[in-house]
């Protein structure tokens, strides 16, 4: 079936997202920070899918929703909030982060307007990847060109394991 | 069909979003949830443009992406712990001493 | 190919089947876990609402509606009410990828017996299942008791462990079917071995991955012997302990709506889903593939009362030392075997 409905399907998603970004830096409660945080990387789950990445869908679910996020509100609710709540939530570099935003902010702009090569895309259609495959031909990228990448994050993911282990463990 | 640039735009903000948290929140935790935030922005640009050149070296980008989080996510949060065991605060601003 | 309105109606139709199918197959299974239980320590069970107390599962929805709803002053409101909801959404979801039987014909319609059929179908369903965690972690954060928040901890500790050996029992399964299309991995499963032995996958390499599935798969819907998040001995009741009425009655449905969906994937991945001896009348070719797979996510769920009889409670760190220092690595060893064999046989 060919798509339907997708600027709709794009400008709710994009909100949710957005929404949830914003939310996620104004909210005082860490765990409502959490939950939205949650909401953006599933709204973004659903981008995937409509770019033709259902494989990196599924795992931005699996392993960002349902793994990382569950860890941090794990470490979250481990510490009291109470007491953090508290405390001060936005330090004093208000001048520092609008100019940092600011600029960023231009930057992109910047590169948006000038940029030859990408105003040459915002009218081009994009390719439809075959979604049937998606997964297998990740796997051959993955096992195949992007060997030496893939070995070195799981040696990093081995380190990870282990420092997080030394770091947390009272006693050794 | 929604062009690539709309996509990018989106990736903006949500990084914009990550870089003005990073910058103005103390909740060590918040900050650790900017640079998700970050990360995820970076993600969707990924993705966006592997559809758009019909490249799934993008994708691949990604896995490489969520590993490095995942990774960051685990020792980040045990070094919370660590911290929090030891001054009971979650502050950056009163973790500015370099000895527990 | 099918217009956009008749795939929204045809759709709109099955759901609606399948979330009235399945919520009174939690009731019942409900029924049936009092009933068997009952049986299990020499007592009747619900006998007094109709015959063999059939009707109990009615009598105890009416009482979860009238009673009266409690919500203490000390929770944090939003999520309070938020968290119950967010578990009963994520346990229904998951259904909608799971195929029941063949393709049918009905009134001119040719479509699947299921919601949708997907190619990343048990992307979803993982997904899906490992979001059912935020329903528990919230109620016990947000309930703001000390045996909420145990709870709580507990579950997601738990299901984040126990999620990592039931992902990787999958991958033996996946390896084998090529596909993440529940359809597909259905299918590679027909046939016969000398005869008899039905080709399925616990009988077809995958009978280590298959009992690595089914205990992570216990714990993953928190239930005897790993349902330390809800320890009534220790914990009064975990993470529902401040919950009440109909949203305690959707911490309930959750859970039982969580183990038909495990009991199906089971079905589908390690006990040849809808593939059985067939013979009969056409009509009964058309039904009886559906029967055996009700027949054997049955048994399942018989399975999952019968050790709830059975077995004690675990201690937390024997949970979690069975988690890492056991499932995982036989998982990772089963995975490692599988691909080994298919790869040196193709």
């Amino acid at each position: 079936m060919t798509p339907v409905a997708t600027p709709f399907f794009f400008y709710l998603l994009s909100g949710l997202a957005l929404l949830g970004g914003i939310l996620v830096i104004t909210r005082k409660n860490a765990v409502h920070s959490a939950l939205a945080l949650i909401l953006t990387l599933l709204a973004l789950a659903g981008l995937y899918l409509m770019l033709y990445a259902p494989f990196v869908a599924g795992v931005q679910i699996i392993l960002y929703a349902g793994g990382i996020m569950v860890l941090f509100l794990f470490v979250i609710m481990l510490v009291s909030i109470e007491k953090s709540q508290r405390e001060d939530q936005f330090n004093k570099q208000w001048i520092g982060g609008l100019v940092g935003a600011v600029a960023l902010g231009a930057l992109f702009v910047r590169v948006f307007v000038r940029s030859k090569a990408l105003h040459d895309l915002t009218g081009m259609p994009m390719a439809q990847l075959p979604e049937q495959s998606n997964t297998q031909e990740i796997a051959v990228y993955l096992y195949g060109n992007y060997m030496l990448a893939f070995e070195i994050a799981s040696l990093l993911l081995l380190v990870a394991i282990i420092g997080a282990v030394v770091m947390a463990k009272k006693r050794i | 069909m929604v062009p690539i640039s709309y996509y990018l735009v989106l990736s903006g903000i949500l990084f914009g979003c990550g870089v003005v948290g990073f910058l103005i929140k103390r909740n060590i935790i918040s900050i650790f949830m900017s640079i998700e935030l970050m990360l995820n922005g970076v993600n969707l640009s990924f993705v966006a443009f592997a559809a758009q050149w019909h490249a799934l070296s993008g994708q691949v980008f990604v896995f490489l992406v969520m590993v490095v989080a995942a990774a960051e996510a685990a020792v980040g949060l045990a070094i919370i712990i660590a911290v929090y065991r030891n001054r009971e605060t979650l502050n950056v601003d009163q973790v500015n001493l370099l000895k527990l | 190919m099918q217009s956009v309105e008749s795939f929204v109606v045809v759709s709109l139709i099955k759901s609606v089947i399948a979330v009235f199918v399945l919520l009174t197959a939690v009731a019942y299974s409900v029924w049936l876990e009092r009933k068997v239980v009952g049986h299990i320590q020499n007592r009747w069970g619900p006998t007094r609402v109709g015959p063999f107390g059939l009707l109990q599962p009615l009598a105890d929805g009416i009482k979860f509606l009238f009673k009266e709803d409690i919500t203490p002053p000390h929770v944090y409101k939003t999520l309070y009410i938020a968290a119950p909801m967010l578990s009963v959404i994520f346990a229904l979801t998951s259904i909608s990828v799971i195929p029941i039987g063949n393709w049918v014909t009905i009134a001119g319609v040719h479509t699947p017996l299921q919601i949708t059929d997907v190619n990343i179908a048990l992307l979803i369903i993982l997904g899906v299942t490992s979001m059912g965690v935020y329903g528990v972690a919230l109620a016990g954060w947000s309930s703001n008791s000390k045996y909420s928040l145990l709870g709580g901890l507990r579950a997601s500790a738990q299901m984040v462990s126990y999620e990592i050996s039931l992902g990787l029992s999958l991958i033996g399964v996946l390896i084998m079917a090529g596909s993440f299309s529940l359809r597909d991995i259905v299918d590679s499963q027909s046939g016969v071995f000398w005869g008899f032995i039905p080709r399925w996958n616990i009988f077809h390499g995958q009978t280590v991955a298959f009992f690595v599935y089914l205990m992570s798969a216990f714990a993953e819907t928190n239930r005897v012997p790993f349902d330390l998040p809800e320890a009534e001995t220790e914990l009064v009741a975990g993470y529902h302990t401040e919950y009440s009425a109909m949203k305690f009655a959707m911490f309930f449905m959750a859970e039982y709506a969580n183990m038909i969906t495990v009991a199906c994937l089971a079905t589908l991945l390690f006990l040849g889903g809808w593939h059985g001896p067939i013979w009969g009348l056409t009509w009964m070719q058309a039904v009886l593939p559906v029967f055996w797979f009700l027949a054997k996510v049955f048994c399942f769920l018989f399975l999952y009362i019968w050790i709830r009889g059975t077995l004690p409670r675990f201690r937390y760190d024997q949970l979690m030392a069975f988690a890492w220092k056991f499932l995982f690595p036989l998982a990772v060893a089963n995975l490692v075997i599988t691909g080994l064999v298919v790869a040196l046989r193709s």
